[in-house]
């Protein structure tokens, strides 16, 4: 005979059933319990029964805060919910927090008919289905022939006048303890697994449930004993149809492996077997001689530590475990004949098992650059060894890789994370760091014979400057592959800009980290790189046909009529004053109340987690990577916010201004007469249909004469501290925490950001006094106003950020620098502009023709060939 | 015809064929490149926000619009044409600044204008009868999805909240005169679990019930809905409304939606509607996909027999509709499967005990 199914209900997360869950709840430490929920899911429950019924606490908010804090753990809320209680009003609470189809536990006759059909028909109306306790209006049954008649008039009523579907029907016939010493208790469980076969018998559909722990409450302390007790007791109840049963899920035993003597034993007791003895008196006699073993303390899963040395490099690699790496490390030096074998041999195999894991997508960067962490700690315990051993020749390395962020360009992350990606697959990576002018990066590639060549930049003006390089590498003669990666840059780019400068090799765009061991096995490999790069070159021609294609159809308007189009603003009406004018300094801002402020969903798709925060952290695909980053995070966040790593300071400033055509002045004082700085601003010149205007941010500023408007602007970061924090990192072989450490720095600086700008609103350009504080609306930026970046699409030209920082003092305030491409340091900043109109919004400036470069170029003072540089992004023409 | 005939007419059709329903009313009203004074119209010409946008206000401010768009996809082969009522809550229409009599007179008045156009329509070709849909669509502010990143289990809104905007807005489609609820787009299953006790609630008030259909939306390629759940997940946890149908619209293009279709269509014993977008938007944020393609991927659904209600989502047009109609004229509709009773319960997965 086959076993039917049973089905089991995880019981731990109940207050009145087990005690360390309960003083959890007391003590409002959540994140504990929900712990307790996911080892109950892990273990194998199919369904988590939560009950918050204890005296000490409000029932009902427990309930709600637990469930909804629930709903945010996949793989938690992957099971349905049973929500217990013995007050209708916390289980309807209840039933408002879960999604999903849950059941009740439990509703009865105990208060009569009509509020049984009340109760039961709020059940269907939730979608649940239902727990019936074998209770009425005279109290619990304990027989067998009064629980089945109980539950008989319960189905009747319930199936025929509310209609409820019987398959969601579960009868809990009630298990109370045996064994307690009082005769009137002894068949209990006789009594319940007989009224267990009359219902499945004679009520068709229904299921029966029960708590399984009641049934061994007289033996508190002895949990050996219990255990064989709840372990006997379902064999017997399961045969006569159990269904399911709210139980310790993971810590049930087999009937079988059960101590024969004591089984019997336990036995007699459950079934009520009297022989010559009494079988209480028997089973207590024996207790005491189980309860030596304390059933076995979980302990982290250590079976592993017993594979061979190989196994165990490997699995510290795959899980990125460091705890035992330098043991483990050393003691496959003292098997190995020298101690670069060591890493050749199963260090690189380790590897390998990561790196096909990451190919087929079954890890994701954030753990490979873990399993880097590791690496790097067991090739630190070999290294005083392969030093020692003078004569021997050095490690093989797949190719070496130089890599580079350009001149003017600070931004680094994409770059450490190929770096770390590259140097796990055995490639030996020489990284320059950031600023790097050409010529630097040239000699370095020479000295150091690399196979390839890797430029990484983020703002605008690097495009340029890879361009540079390029031409550089063609003039001096280098015909080894050079690779271009980074947030601005593109196929598209590179395809048009880069690559027609380096004739003599190839260029090839990586989109990011996962495809860049691809591209450089394939260009060093002897046998694929001629096919690939003439594959490289065929698809870049293309790109560049269709590229000058796309150009034709660009019309643009004229200057003179897209101004004739420009946003209308009716000016009249008071605006908005600032409550100061001039600059103020937020030196060491507090970084605790800057958390609250961060946009999470960038720093996921910075380790190329893609996603939006929170839906990511449950994603089928990459939910793991992401929780497990996002714990890290936590964590680092928490130290570098308790410790001072990093100093935020910002300046922020409003001024008296009035738009003149396309530029903002921003005047000394209020008589507006003297021009302290004038703002310039690109017009969009596409073609517009219906009321569209051809936009430019002067026009969200109030004209000379037709209004006392005002202009803000600020500059913050919270990168103060970064580099040595990074360094200390990275000294100690600890890429992840240098790229976690970099990462939190730029949220916490677009924190800052929003942060600021919120208090601009509110308080110190008091044009929204009564917004709310909503993190969801700050992110979508649901809020009146805007504050629009140097370098960004609404003014793509990053000079204008010498005017900003020049009006801030913002060196002397924050000690923020711009670099010569107008990148800021340290990296994790931001400074923009603040305009107040409601009608102000963000837009893209998009590409620009010859007459606004020829009217820029005046208004700047330039000269045409530097104006059709920095705005080289953006130009509608071939210069 | 009574509404109770009607009710009995659009059942027994369902039996016989497959129903259209309409497309996509943003992509229609996007294009009458409609401006601020179009919005605010002289009810809401003194309004304190900005009204451009609020497509659903049309019902009230430029109701030639709304009644031409159900002309256009009742003659485009149409058999149900939706209201514009999609954002008509008071949570949703707190954006714009709305309060609760405006909201009721904007679903009062969606609910008459698809009335009117459908019985325009009934009369024009009685052999093929129209219906009005009530929609309710999605909220803003989700009960499932925490509001703050530093504390998972916050909420903005409460059960009750939603319940009872849903709630208000309910009883002015029927009153208004729809033929069924369609509650769709949905992104968070306890919301629409919120909607569905509004509706039976009512019901005890004196209501007559109408059909509910259900449509639901998978959010990409992860096969879940936003709030977490899979396709089986979302039909157990909303089947107690005895829905007339279940389904999916909106996210995604015919080409990624089918699987989530096809899964509904082997484990829903009611009838199963799908209403895709027009492909995915392209960069620009624009729907390519031409009405012969549409078409063409959803007579293919027909005719492998997953679906009995077909229509189209964000990007389709009158256009589409009229291919798809024609497509899938005369090809059988679902037989509803037979599935053996089951204890079927949900947490982001299914459960299922039989």
């Amino acid at each position: 005979m086959t076993r039917p199914v049973f089905v089991n209900i995880g019981e731990r997360t109940n207050v009145t059933g087990s005690a360390k869950f309960r003083k959890l709840i007391v003590d409002g430490d959540y994140a504990a319990a929900l712990d307790v929920a996911r080892q109950q899911v892990e273990a194998g429950a199919s369904v988590i029964d939560v009950n918050m019924d204890e005296g000490l606490l409000d029932s009902k908010a427990a309930m709600v805060t637990f469930l909804n804090l629930m709903v945010a753990e996949p793989d938690i809320a992957r099971v349905p919910v049973m929500i217990d209680s013995s007050k209708w009003e916390v289980i309807e609470a209840g039933l408002k927090c879960v999604q999903g189809r849950s059941i009740v536990n439990s509703i009865s006759l105990k208060e009569g008919e009509d509020k049984f059909i009340e109760q039961a028909t709020l059940c269907l109306r939730y979608g649940a289905a239902v727990v019936v306790m074998a209770f009425d209006e005279q109290g619990q049954a304990d027989t067998a022939a009064r629980k089945i008649a109980i539950c008989k008039r319960a189905y009747d009523v319930l199936v025929g006048k509310v209609g409820f579907p019987p398959e969601d029907i579960i009868f809990d016939p009630n298990i109370f303890a045996v064994a307690t010493g009082i005769d009137e208790h002894n068949n209990y469980a006789v009594d319940f697994i007989e009224a267990t076969r009359a219902i499945k018998a004679q009520l068709p559909m229904a299921r029966v449930s029960g708590g399984v722990s009641n049934v061994s409450f007289s033996f508190r302390g002895n949990e050996p004993v219990r255990r064989a007790i709840h372990g006997v007791f379902l064999y017997h109840a399961i045969a006569a149809g159990m269904d399911m049963g709210i139980v310790n899920a993971g810590d049930l035993p087999v009937y079988d492996d059960i101590d024969a003597e004591l089984r019997e034993a336990v036995e007699d007791v459950i079934l009520n077997r009297a022989k010559n003895h009494s079988p209480t008196e028997r089973l207590v006699e024996l207790a005491p001689k189980y309860k030596g073993d304390k059933g076995a303390e979980r302990v982290v899963d250590l079976k592993w530590r017993e594979g061979t040395v190989g196994e165990r490099l490997t699995h510290a690699l795959v899980h990125g475990v460091t705890e035992f790496i330098e043991a483990d490390t050393e003691e496959a030096r003292l098997a190995a004949e020298r101690p670069l074998h060591v890493i050749e041999g199963p260090l690189m195999d380790g590897m390998n098992v990561v790196g096909d894991l990451f190919g087929s997508g079954k890890m994701f960067l954030p753990q490979v650059v873990k399993s880097a962490r590791v690496m790097k700690q067991a090739v630190a315990w070999l290294l005083p060894y392969m030093e020692a051993e003078k004569e021997g020749k050095p490690r093989e390395f797949a190719g070496r890789i130089l890599m580079a962020t350009v001149k003017g360009d600070v931004h680094d992350i994409g770059k450490n994370i190929v770096g770390v990606v590259l140097a796990c697959n055995n490639y030996e990576v020489i990284d320059l760091g950031v600023m790097v002018p050409a010529d630097r990066i040239l000699d370095e590639a020479v000295k150091n014979k690399v196979d390839i060549v890797g430029l990484s930049g983020l703002i605008t003006p690097s495009l340029d400057e890879m361009a540079f390089v390029a031409a550089e590498m063609e003039r001096r003669g280098f015909s080894i592959p050079l690779l271009i990666g980074g947030a601005t840059t593109s196929r598209t780019h590179t395809a048009v800009k880069i690559e027609p400068r380096y004739k003599a090799g190839s260029t090839t765009y990586v989109l990011d980290a996962s495809r860049a061991v691809g591209v450089v096995s394939g260009l060093l490999s002897p046998t694929e790189k001629d096919r690939l790069q003439a594959e490289t070159r065929a698809e870049y021609g293309k790109v560049r046909e269709q590229y000058a294609r796309g150009q034709d159809n660009k019309k643009r308007t004229p200057l003179p009529e897209a101004r004739a189009n420009r946003f209308p603003i009716n000016w009249g009406g008071e605006l908005a004053k600032p409550t100061f004018l001039g600059t103020r300094t937020y030196p060491n801002y507090d970084l605790n109340e800057l958390v609250k402020f961060i946009d999470w969903s960038p720093f996921f798709s910075s380790w190329e987690l893609v996603g939006r925060y929170p839906d990511i952290l449950t994603d089928d695909v990459v939910g793991k990577a992401a929780r497990d980053l996002f714990t890290d995070a936590e964590v680092m966040l928490e130290k570098i916010v308790a410790e001072r790593w990093f100093t935020a300071s910002g300046v922020v400033g409003f001024w008296p201004a009035n738009a003149d055509e396309d530029d903002v002045i921003v005047w000394t004082d209020e008589t507006r007469t003297t021009e302290l700085a004038r703002f310039h601003t690109l017009r969009q010149q596409m073609a517009k249909s219906g009321d569209k205007a051809n936009l430019a941010l002067a026009d969200f500023v109030a004209p000379t004469g037709q209004g006392a408007d005002y202009i803000g602007a600020f500059a913050v970061t919270a990168g103060l501290g970064e580099a040595e924090v990074i360094a200390r990192f990275k000294a100690a072989g600890d890429d992840y925490s240098a790229i976690m450490a970099s990462a939190l720095a730029d949220r916490l600086a677009e924190a800052f950001a929003e942060a600021l700008h919120y208090k601009v609103r509110t308080a110190l350009w008091p044009y929204a006094p009564d917004e709310a504080f909503d993190v969801d609306a700050l992110i979508a930026e649901q809020y009146r106003g805007i504050r629009p970046a140097p370098g960004y699409p609404a003014q793509p030209d990053h000079t204008e950020k010498a005017t900003l920082f020049r009006l801030l003092d913002a060196t002397a305030a924050t000690g923020m620098e711009l670099t010569e491409s107008f990148a800021m340091t340290p990296p994790a900043a931001v400074s923009g502009l603040y305009f107040a109109h409601p009608d102000s919004h963000y837009f893209g400036v998009g590409k620009i023709e010859r007459d606004q470069v020829a009217d820029y170029t005046r208004r700047k003072g330039w000269d045409l060939k530097t104006a059709e540089r920095w705005l080289s992004p953006i130009l509608n023409y071939e210069p | 015809m009574t509404r109770t005939d009607r009710i009995e007419t659009l059942k027994a059709i369902a039996k016989e064929r497959i129903l259209v329903l309409d497309g996509s009313w943003g992509v229609m009203i996007q294009r009458r490149d409609l401006s601020e004074a179009d919005f605010r119209g002289e009810r809401f010409a003194a309004h304190n926000t900005q009204l451009k946008g609020n497509n659903d206000i049309l019902c009230l401010t430029r109701p030639d619009i709304i009644a031409d768009l159900h002309d256009q996809y009742f003659a485009s082969g149409a058999d149900i044409s939706e209201t514009n009522t999609f954002s008509a809550t008071v949570i949703a229409q707190d954006d714009y600044s709305l309060n609760a009599q405006d909201v009721r007179d904007l679903n009062l008045a969606g609910a008459r204008l698809a009335r009117e156009a459908a019985d325009r329509w009934t009369a024009k070709t009685p052999d093929k009868p129209r219906f009005a849909a009530g929609s309710i669509g999605p909220l803003n502010k989700m009960l499932s999805m925490s509001s703050d990143v530093n504390n998972p289990g916050a909420r903005t809104v409460t059960f009750d909240q939603v319940y009872e905007a849903y709630k208000d807005q309910i009883r002015a489609l029927h009153e208004g005169g729809v033929d069924l609820f369609l509650i769709e787009t949905i992104t968070d299953t306890l919301n629409c679990k919120a909607a569905i006790k509004a509706i039976l609630d009512l019901q005890d008030e004196g209501y007559e019930p109408l059909p509910i259909w259900i449509s639901g939306t998978i959010t990409d390629r992860s096969g879940r809905t936003l709030s977490g759940q899979t396709a089986e997940a979302f039909w157990n946890s909303v089947k107690h409304a005895k829905p007339f149908a279940i389904g999916f619209n909106c996210a995604l293009g015919a080409d990624l939606m089918r699987p989530h279709i096809a899964e509904l269509a082997r484990i829903a014993d009611t009838l199963v509607a799908a209403y895709p977008n027009a492909g995915l938007p392209n960069a620009m944020g624009q729907y390519d996909e031409e009405p012969h393609e549409t078409a063409h991927a959803l007579s293919d659904w027909a005719k492998d027999g997953i679906v009995n209600i077909v229509g189209g989502c964000c990007g389709t047009t009158p256009e589409h509709i009229a291919c798809v109609a024609r497509d899938v004229a005369g090809i059988p509709t679902r037989a509803i499967p037979e599935r053996p009773k089951a204890m079927r319960l949900a947490g982001l997965e299914p459960f299922e005990l039989v």
